[in-house]
């Protein structure tokens, strides 16, 4: 069945500013050869996410989220449907995806470097870029000298070194203790203030992502759809531990266990 | 008020700053100390057996007039013409290796075909004592300078190739899938992700290679007069043929020295990239 659709993953620079959305998935598929078996991580999956907009993806472990991800960032290939993505995308990880022989400036002036800025111009840029995730003066320390929030500090100025359009950050704040996870959400949400970033934010818990985005996706756990969505109407800044978020939160942790058990 | 706690934050997470220069001379200090107690040890032992009358002066004389043989010896210019001509060999042997060795390395881990084929052999050639090479390479090549070379190569190559690999096929799938999200491919992949990324490994197989190369060349200097070129294996052999054991034991321990010399050079470079690796733990 999902072969109907040939596979196509387009990025179009030229599209994206003029474009609406800055992600449109369509009937995407993903299977996996396990062995001799066919592994479905992705079944028929299809949402769009607007210019600017702030979408959480929740699900269990499983639920073919990191697969959705490495789709949106090239790294995968579908087996059927499609994946749009206008403009360049930037990917964070869980954790120490940091390159541990390179400093904190180091790192940032690579992803500088690959994306074909000036070598002249790297030093500089890279030294604001650090200023702007409040790193400035922890040029010179390398990841394993620098604590888990600042080590996701380092990894989202390095996305942003990348100049991307699209943002897609797979659990970046779930090693982290909780006041590192709030100072990050802070960070987080200014810099999307601050720039024309869509970020689409990949967590298991259900309070961040009411925390952070605009509309939080539910995914259904192997295969993984989106199963339900739910819009984020409570007014920024949002309180992690404000009644109202909480609410939010218990009815899609609900959901979540309802998927997680009944598949 | 939110930026201004994430700012105060920050000084607190880090970890201090650590002090190079003084851990580095407490380093040193700690680090030489055991070896100058073990060389005492060894002269005390050494007189202490002489003094037995166990053996003839002759055959077993002990360590003062050793040194002093040695230091008589280290005045003259022909003794350091030999020792050059044996570094010459070592530097010249363990250089092709370690180019053979990344080549071999970088082809069996982008190519499954070699990996299967080449990268089978790599363990039994590194298990194989280089020596066995010599007479082959007699016939092959006279007994020449590029005979010894041979052997130093093929002793040398295997293990540095070995550690390379396994540097390579050891790196982080998170590190890879980063440098390609970051848009490195390919080459760029090698150059800025995959290649540090094994640095620690290689490292460590250039030292083990390192061994390897020198106790090869000594082992063909011993049995292969070149070019009636002056070396530090052939003074040992003339040493023997002329029963000098002040001689015999002097050369002893200057290729001693040698081999440690150089060896500590590696275990520094080891010491260095594990450090900025950040894989020292509570040391870094």
């Amino acid at each position: 069945m999902w072969t109907a659709l040939e596979p196509e993953i387009v990025v179009s620079n030229l599209l994206a500013l003029s474009e609406k959305h800055a992600l449109s998935v369509e009937r995407l598929s993903v299977a996996f050869l396990h062995g001799d078996q066919v592994l479905l991580a992705l079944d028929g999956t299809t949402f769009e996410v607007k210019r600017g907009e702030f979408v959480c993806v929740v699900g269990a472990s499983g639920s073919g989220k990191t697969t959705l991800l490495n789709v949106l960032a090239g790294l995968d290939r579908p087996s059927a449907g499609r994946a749009h993505v206008h403009g360049r995308v930037a990917l964070i990880f869980q954790e120490s995806a940091l390159l541990p022989w390179l400093t904190a400036a180091g790192n940032v002036e690579l992803a500088l470097e690959l994306r074909g800025a000036p070598a002249s111009a790297r030093h500089k840029l890279a030294s604001e870029l650090l200023g702007r995730v409040h790193m400035a003066g922890f040029e010179k320390r390398r990841p394993h000298e620098l604590s888990g929030g600042m080590k996701q500090r380092v990894a989202l100025a390095r996305a942003l070194a990348q100049d991307a359009d699209v943002l897609l950050m797979d659990e970046p704040f779930g090693a982290l203790d909780a006041i590192s996870r709030d100072l990050l959400h802070e960070e987080l949400l200014r810099i999307w203030r601050e720039s024309h970033l869509t970020i689409l934010f990949v967590t298991h818990n259900a309070r961040e992502a009411v925390r952070l985005g605009d509309r939080v996706m539910v995914f259904s756990s192997r295969p993984g759809r989106v199963a339900h969505e739910v819009h984020v109407d409570l007014p920024r800044p949002r309180s992690l531990d404000s009644p109202e978020l909480a609410v939010i939160a218990g009815r899609i942790t609900d959901r979540l266990k309802r998927e997680v058990t009944y598949g | 008020m939110a930026e201004l706690a994430s700012q105060l934050d920050l000084p607190e997470v880090a970890p201090p700053p650590p002090h190079p220069v003084r851990k580095s001379i407490e380093r040193t200090w700690s680090g030489l100390w055991p070896k100058v107690g073990a060389i005492l040890l060894t002269l005390i032992v050494w007189q202490l057996v002489v003094w037995s009358g166990w053996r003839p002066q002759s055959a077993l004389p002990g360590p003062w007039p050793v040194l002093n043989r040695l230091a008589s010896d280290l005045s003259h210019l022909d003794f350091y013409a030999g020792m050059g001509v044996t570094l010459r060999r070592a530097a010249l042997g363990y250089a092709i290796a370690a180019a053979a060795a990344i080549v071999v390395a970088i082809l069996i881990a982008r190519i499954e075909l070699a990996r299967r084929s080449v990268g089978s052999l790599l363990v039994g050639l590194q298990s194989m004592p280089s020596i066995a090479w010599l007479p082959f390479a007699i016939l092959l090549l006279q007994r020449s300078e590029s005979a010894i070379t041979f052997v130093v190569v093929m002793g040398a190559a295997p293990a540095i190739a070995a550690g390379l690999l396994s540097g390579i096929d050891h790196v982080h799938p998170l590190l890879i899938r980063v440098g390609r999200a970051m848009g490195a491919d390919g080459l760029r992949l090698y150059r800025h992700v995959i290649i540090p990324a094994a640095l620690p490994a290689f490292v460590g197989g250039l030292k083990q290679g390192w061994a390897f190369a020198w106790r090869s060349l000594m082992s063909a200097e011993l049995l292969v007069a070149a070019a009636n070129q002056t070396s530090i294996g052939q003074l040992l052999q003339s040493a023997g043929k002329l029963l000098d054991m002040q001689q015999l034991l002097a050369i002893m321990i200057v290729i001693f020295v040698i081999g440690i010399a150089i060896d500590s050079l590696f275990s520094d470079l080891d010491r260095l990239v594990r450090r900025r690796w950040g894989l020292l733990g509570s040391e870094a």
